[in-house]
């Protein structure tokens, strides 16, 4: 945490309010994790118990989300933060909004797990592993990026999204076949897909969530920006 | 194209580095004080842009109010303080032997931190410089009055009330007037030395919408404590650490990413 001089303000109730807010997205992060965890268990193994839980647990992450919101505002109306402590700020408001959809999207997941699939299905089910292992690793890289605010590890995450994209498209060409094959599986293939979908947008919102830790270390805005002007600005020195 | 910068009363940021002649209104040329024994300041470079806002900040004791007062030469009047370096106005070296410094100080006026109004009219104290310079045309004067205190927001406050003394003004008021004050004499740059710091936070505001207007016609240079109001007020700000000039970039670059660690510290409140 030194990297972050989080503790160094001279307020010392300043630095409480900055840490709190920062554990509280971590917390919300751990829980995220978990529910997309969760919601690839359940779609995999066809556990509707868990599919259950995770449709009752989302709550828990739209509370935290609203949770930190607030004690952002509060921290800009009482402590007019600059520099490294506004940008800070700015991160995790953008970060905790990408965390709460991709909540969403985990929670999409497990509604399909929710769905009977018979037993000749159940191979479509299985080519939504690797994608979902793919972005799994993406999310739990970026989140210890962010503990860390680890410049290194977040444009690693960043440079993974590629993949996850690959991954996606084979896969979407591989459940149209299906679909060719046996029109009567559409509905099935369908929610399968639309779980792809989920995934790969999970993808783009870890990528997101690395543009926003390279914001915050190095102070430039990286969305939008080309492959090669992002690799200077990560590569760039700063004293 | 639409703009969408944040604040509309910033100017676009200039290459402060390259600034041409015509930007710029004072240029400091390798400027070391020393109180006795004492250095207050290290090799001081800089161009300040004409009708701009430049805000100096720093630490207690960085040396920003003595930069300050070097420029129009507040310092004389101190006497174990000497100054080596150049502070050019328009070429002109303000510290050259041949230069007016009554002349120069009405070039570059001055508000101090307490509102030092005269102990004589409001219509008085605005008109006090010209006096000094022999108008005593009561036409030219009144006009000078009305301009003045329009300028200073202040007119539409004390319009019917001209004769009376200044001090029974409020802070706010007081200090828009010495504002007053320092702007009849049509002086081109105005210094003002922590020119908020004994007010209110309503007046303040007030006097920190008129530094915004003061600008399309004066080069404005300020010193102030707040940070907040540095960053709200300036179109860029020098950070000062020890007499020396630690960075010095557009306002919006060194109060969201600055280069250096020591201006990092001080804006976010951490131990330097």
């Amino acid at each position: 945490m030194d990297k972050m001089n989080m503790s160094r303000h001279i307020s010392g109730k300043f630095n409480e309010e900055l840490e709190a807010v920062r554990n509280q997205v971590l917390n919300m992060g751990g829980l995220v994790e978990q529910q997309l965890r969760d919601s690839l268990h359940a779609i995999e193994k066809s556990d509707h118990e868990l599919a259950e839980q995770i449709l009752q647990r989302d709550y828990r992450i739209n509370a935290l989300e609203v949770q930190i919101d607030e004690a952002c505002v509060q921290i800009i109306a009482k402590r007019q933060p600059a520099a490294s402590d506004l940008r800070l700020v700015i991160a995790i408001f953008k970060t905790i909004s990408d965390l709460e959809r991709i909540g969403d999207e985990a929670e999409r997941i497990a509604r399909v797990a929710l769905e009977s699939f018979n037993n000749d299905q159940q191979h479509f089910l299985v080519s939504l592993e690797n994608l979902g292992q793919q972005v799994l690793a993406m999310l739990h890289g970026v989140l210890d990026a962010f503990a860390r605010m680890d410049l290194d590890s977040a444009y690693e995450v960043h440079q993974m999204d590629a993949q996850a994209d690959r991954q996606y498209e084979a896969l979407t060409r591989q459940l149209m076949t299906y679909m060719m094959e046996d029109p009567r599986g559409i509905p099935k293939v369908m929610n399968v897909l639309w779980s792809a979908r989920s995934l790969e947008r999970i993808g783009d919102r870890c990528q997101n969530i690395a543009e926003y830790i390279i914001f915050f270390v190095k102070g430039k805005d990286v969305r939008h920006v080309s492959p090669e002007s992002m690799e200077q600005t990560v590569r760039g020195k700063r004293d | 194209m639409i703009s969408v910068t944040p604040n509309a009363n910033t100017a676009e940021a200039l290459d402060l580095a390259n600034l041409t002649a015509e930007q710029t209104a004072l240029e400091i040329r390798g400027l070391n004080l020393h109180y006795g024994e004492a250095q207050a300041l290290f090799d001081i470079d800089m161009h300040i842009p004409k009708n701009r806002v430049t805000a100096f900040i720093g630490p207690s004791g960085c040396g920003k109010s003595t930069l300050l007062r070097c420029i129009n030469r507040m310092n004389d009047l101190v006497e174990i303080c000497r100054v080596k370096g150049e502070i050019l106005l328009h070429d002109k070296n303000i510290y050259d032997k041949d230069v007016d410094v009554a002349e120069l100080r009405r070039r570059v006026g001055m508000v101090f931190q307490r509102p030092n109004p005269f102990p004589k009219s409001i219509y008085e104290n605005v008109v006090y410089g010209m006096r000094l310079q022999g108008v005593n045309d009561r036409r030219t004067l009144d006009e000078v009055v009305e301009r003045s205190l329009k300028g200073a927001a202040l007119w539409d406050e004390v319009k019917d009330r001209l004769n009376e003394s200044a001090f029974g003004l409020s802070g706010g008021q007081q200090q828009r007037l010495v504002i007053a004050r320092s702007i009849a004499i049509e002086p081109e740059v105005l210094l003002l030395d922590e020119p908020t710091s004994a007010l209110d936070p309503i007046s303040t505001l007030t006097i920190e919408e008129l530094i915004t207007e003061l600008k399309s016609k004066y080069t404005v240079v300020i010193v102030t404590h707040n940070m907040q109001q540095a960053a709200r007020v300036s179109d860029q700000t020098a950070f000062m650490y020890m007499g020396k000039l630690i960075e010095y970039a557009d306002t919006n670059t060194l109060f969201t990413t600055p280069d250096k660690k020591q201006t990092e510290d001080y804006i976010t409140g951490r131990y330097g």
